[in-house]
């Protein structure tokens, strides 16, 4: 059955049964592979997206249940016209195999929409859903730092 | 198609076909001249190592990137030749050709410790890598890429250099030494000024001049920290990754073997899986199943769908069993004795004595991308997406599965989401050509979940050490060491190679025979376990788990010699090793290990040398209300030259990183003859909040190019362990550490 969604801003209809996660919708049935597979139990975070702006692990949202609008790395900023957290983790050089850092960065994005000017413990507290293999949490750190000074600058 | 498909596509041949760089020594036949794999559709290739065309520049790496930075710097290992600027410089991954054989690889293969290693077998090391050309050596491992790509990426670099203003030089009618080079063009006395790309195919049909690499006083780029060309698309999800290949018409499909690892399939039923939406079919692959369905999704829950019958596996059913066949292999005769030094027996009548046993567990690469490999069988060809550290490795297990010729099977290179050693296997790739196979014309994309990843590992294997020593006056007089394991080299090389197994497994016991420290009677011996639970490399291999046997012992026999645990290790490094000590001492200063402590903190601090590159790691941890904060890190590391300080220190940190989550989390069980930790809640690793700040020098005075992806794994388990003996006066002697201690993670 069809199911109609708003991802990056635009409206797709996808032909999929009810309860195919979001992930799957995006990378292999619409082709955006830049939100990634980790674990499919909500572990690693490398799965994150927003919806309606929400950090959400797209494993676990079957279509049916997908309430608002979709947003993925590809629709936070392109290689052209970055968004401020990319920007930042560009200037850091944060990412090493950069597999997870789709939903590092999509997970800082949610962070810095509650907290404009986090603290340390705040960052910890809401990126330790994510994990890294590479090990490159302490670029993360002071890359949201530097994000959310850039973005508090305008 | 990605630029290296396109190169490697290019129907007509340019120019001359050396390999810059390859010295030649040896017999004939590996003196023969590997032929340039590169044709590009536009452009030149200079060499196997550079194309250019009208876009710009691509290094062309014949190594893979899995994080560690490694394209980067070879890519700049050129560029400081070319005189380009490095915005213009792209990298690209090579096709699977013996022309990127790793010859630095055979370094490691000498029975000797590398920080003693003498020139001559250096030199005799680097003749023999030409030997990596016959053994499908087109290795990313061993955190050679740099001290095999060193000189050759700069000679290509050069002598590209050269012949594009030669080929300058023809068409302005002047000779090349009016000539000079900058940002990507030839520029004349006049200020004429061509631009590489309009010289490129002139160029490569000149045979290309050898020239010696600049002196390092007139580098540019190097030793710099550079941007990574990669980044860019890494932060905004336009990476390519294996898992990211898609090709018009492609299947996904998900796999299930025996969870008994090496076991056969006695039955199956294919019909619940047959039965749900997405799934269309399900392949009798003879010892597992593959089901191939509309999406990846689809495609893993029909795998568990399927009803099967496994077999025995072929190794004891149970950790304790496996573990008691490890400490039986201590009772056969040593498989190795790489250190003998003074007289041990005698010596081990001296002064007080020191024992202690270690225990350490199996663990899984868990690389944050599952296995993967995508393929197309189109009956008398194969063409291959596989993320791994050994293209040649994978075109030939392709094509065994495929029942091709190696010549018939083309392979990509994508990004890799982690490698780590898992890498270097080709299982993944069998798989997808076992799978392709069956369905000739389409192209399938074979993803493992997370549950069949963790548990058809090439693990680490576990070991028991059994460590003797004594102390006398507060210095060590003899140490004796003696570690059982699976032999990894044996069934490695007979499994990537298939070279027969060869004597003593350097793997079993680097890490503790080839430590700089001066002790008098100094013994190490490596006794070889027969079982066959798959066994491989483990980001730092042996040293992984005998710099946590090796550097816990030294701080026992510190504390039993009533030592301070730095100087007593700076006593036993002067004598041995300038870049040793002197990593040792930057430590000490960056963590001010001589300024009184705090309460409720504990240092510690290990020491290892491995793959060419001293590391000394302190910890301080520090008690939290009862619970334990691994709170800091200090890393000094001597590479000899810092080609990219940003990367080597990512690099470091990273290994540090990774160390302590496997001292933390670690640890691969068996019930049932089959592994029990099947995904991360089982087998975590640090997260941000119980990662330790971490700060990073990097000296330079190690006399000989080191690596830089593993030297920071080893000494990371046994800082921290120092650390919390030093906090608690609890000594952990096995690991993991979270079965023993309240950390706050």
């Amino acid at each position: 059955m069809s199911t109609s969604l708003t991802i990056n801003g635009r409206a797709i209809v996808v032909d999929a049964p009810d309860d195919t996660p979001l992930l799957w919708v995006l990378r292999d049935e619409i082709g955006l592979t830049g939100t990634k597979f980790g674990c499919g139990v909500a572990a690693c975070g490398a799965c994150t997206a927003h919806i309606d702006g929400e950090a959400v692990r797209s494993c676990q949202i079957g279509l049916a249940d997908v309430w608002g609008a979709v947003t993925t790395i590809e629709g936070l900023g392109t290689p052209e016209v970055p968004h401020p957290l990319q920007a930042a983790w560009n200037r850091h050089q944060v990412a090493q195999c950069g597999y997870c850092q789709s939903g590092q960065i999509m997970q800082a994005a949610a962070l810095l929409a509650e907290f404009p000017t986090p603290t340390d413990d705040q960052i910890d507290a809401v990126m330790s859903g994510n994990l890294c293999r590479c090990g490159t949490y302490g670029r993360i750190r002071a890359a949201i730092h530097d994000a959310a000074g850039a973005m508090q600058e305008g | 198609m990605s630029k290296a498909g396109k190169i490697a596509r290019r129907t007509f041949l340019i120019g001359s076909a050396a390999i810059v760089g390859g010295v030649a020594f040896g017999v004939w036949k590996v003196r023969q001249p590997v032929p340039n794999p590169l044709n590009p559709e536009s452009g030149a290739a200079l060499n196997a190592f550079l194309v250019i065309d009208q876009d710009g520049i691509t290094v062309i790496s014949g190594r893979a990137e899995m994080g560690q930075g490694a394209q980067t710097t070879l890519a700049a290992l050129v560029a400081e030749e070319l005189d380009v600027d490095w915005a213009q410089v792209q990298v690209a991954h090579g096709p699977a050709s013996a022309a990127y054989y790793n010859g630095a690889m055979l370094e490691g293969a000498f029975p000797s410790a590398d920080y003693e290693l003498p020139n001559w077998q250096r030199s005799l090391a680097g003749s023999l890598g030409q030997v990596g050309k016959l053994m499908n050596l087109q290795i990313t491992g061993g955190s050679t890429s740099m001290r095999d790509g060193y000189d050759k990426m700069r000679r290509a670099g050069a002598s590209a250099r050269e012949a594009l203003k030669i080929a300058a030089a023809q068409r302005l009618n002047t000779t090349p030494d009016t000539l000079r080079t900058e940002g990507g063009a030839v520029i004349a006395r006049d200020g004429t000024r061509l631009p590489y790309a309009d010289l490129a195919e002139a160029a490569a049909r000149i045979e290309a001049p050898q020239v010696e690499p600049r002196p390092r006083a007139d580098w540019r780029l190097l030793g710099t920290e550079l941007p990574r060309p990669d980044m860019l698309a890494k932060v905004t999800g336009t990476a390519g990754y294996g898992v990211d290949t898609r090709l018009p018409g492609m299947k996904f499909a998900s796999v299930r073997m025996s969870p008994r690892l090496g076991g056969t399939m006695l039955r199956h039923d294919p019909a619940a899986a047959l039965a749900m939406a997405g799934v269309e079919r399900v392949l009798d692959l003879g010892d597992g199943i593959a089901v191939v369905a509309r999406n990846t999704w689809a495609a893993m829950r029909g795998a568990e769908a399927v009803t099967v019958e496994w077999g025995p596996a072929p190794y004891p059913d149970s950790t304790d069993a496996i573990f008691a066949r490890i400490a039986a292999a201590f009772d056969d005769s040593p498989n190795s004795t790489m250190r003998d030094d003074g007289d041990v027996e005698a010596a081990l009548t001296l002064g007080t004595v020191v024992e202690a046993d270690y225990r350490l567990p199996y663990l899984a690469h868990a690389t944050m991308e599952p296995m993967n490999a995508t393929a197309l069988f189109t009956g008398d060809a194969l063409e291959i997406w596989s993320p791994s550290q050994t293209p040649l490795v994978q075109r030939k297990a392709a094509a065994e599965a495929a029942g091709l010729s190696v010549e018939a099977v083309t392979v990509h290179t994508p990004l890799l989401g982690g490698g780590f050693g898992r890498r270097l296997e080709s299982d993944y790739s069998a798989l997808a050509a076992r799978v392709a196979r069956q369905m000739p014309g389409v192209p399938v994309q074979v993803t493992w979940s997370r549950e069949e990843d963790m548990t058809h590992d090439f693990y680490r294997p576990g070991v028991i050490a059994r460590m003797t020593g004594r102390v006398q006056d507060g210095r060590a007089v003899v140490l004796d060491a003696q570690v059982a394991g699976q032999g990894l080299m044996s069934q490695a090389g007979a499994r990537m190679l298939g070279l027969p197994a060869m004597g003593p497994d350097r793997a079993l016991v680097e890490g503790l025979f080839d430590q700089p420290y001066a002790i008098e009677n100094y013994r190490v011996r490596g006794y070889a376990a027969d079982l066959a639970i798959p066994v491989g490399f483990w980001r730092s291999v042996g040293s992984s788990h005998n710099g946590f046997v090796h550097e816990s012992f030294i701080d026992e026999m510190a504390h039993a010699a009533g030592r301070d645990p730095m100087d007593f290790r700076l006593d036993l490094a002067r004598p041995e090793s300038a870049a040793a000590a002197g990593v040792l001492e930057a430590v000490r200063a960056m963590s001010g290990w001589d300024t009184p402590k705090p309460g409720g903190t504990g240092r510690g601090v290990a020491m290892v040398w491995s793959f060419g590159t001293p590391v000394a790691e302190v910890v301080e941890v520090r008690d939290e209300g009862g619970r334990i904060r691994i709170a800091r890190g200090w890393i000094a590391c001597d590479p000899g030259i810092a080609l990219d300080p940003g990367i080597l220190r990512a690099q470091m940190e990273g290994g540090m990183l990774f160390g302590l989550s496997a001292a933390i989390h670690g640890r691969i069980s068996f019930a049932g003859g089959e592994v029990q930790e099947r995904n991360f809640p089982d087998f975590d690793a640090l997260r941000m909040s119980g990662a330790p700040l971490l700060e990073t020098r990097i000296l330079q005075n190690n006399p000989h190019l080191g690596g830089a992806g593993e030297p920071g794994t080893p000494p990371a388990a046994a800082a921290l362990a120092n650390a919390l003996f030093d906090l608690t006066g609890r000594r952990a002697r096995e690991l993991p550490l979270e079965r023993q201690f309240d950390f706050v993670l």
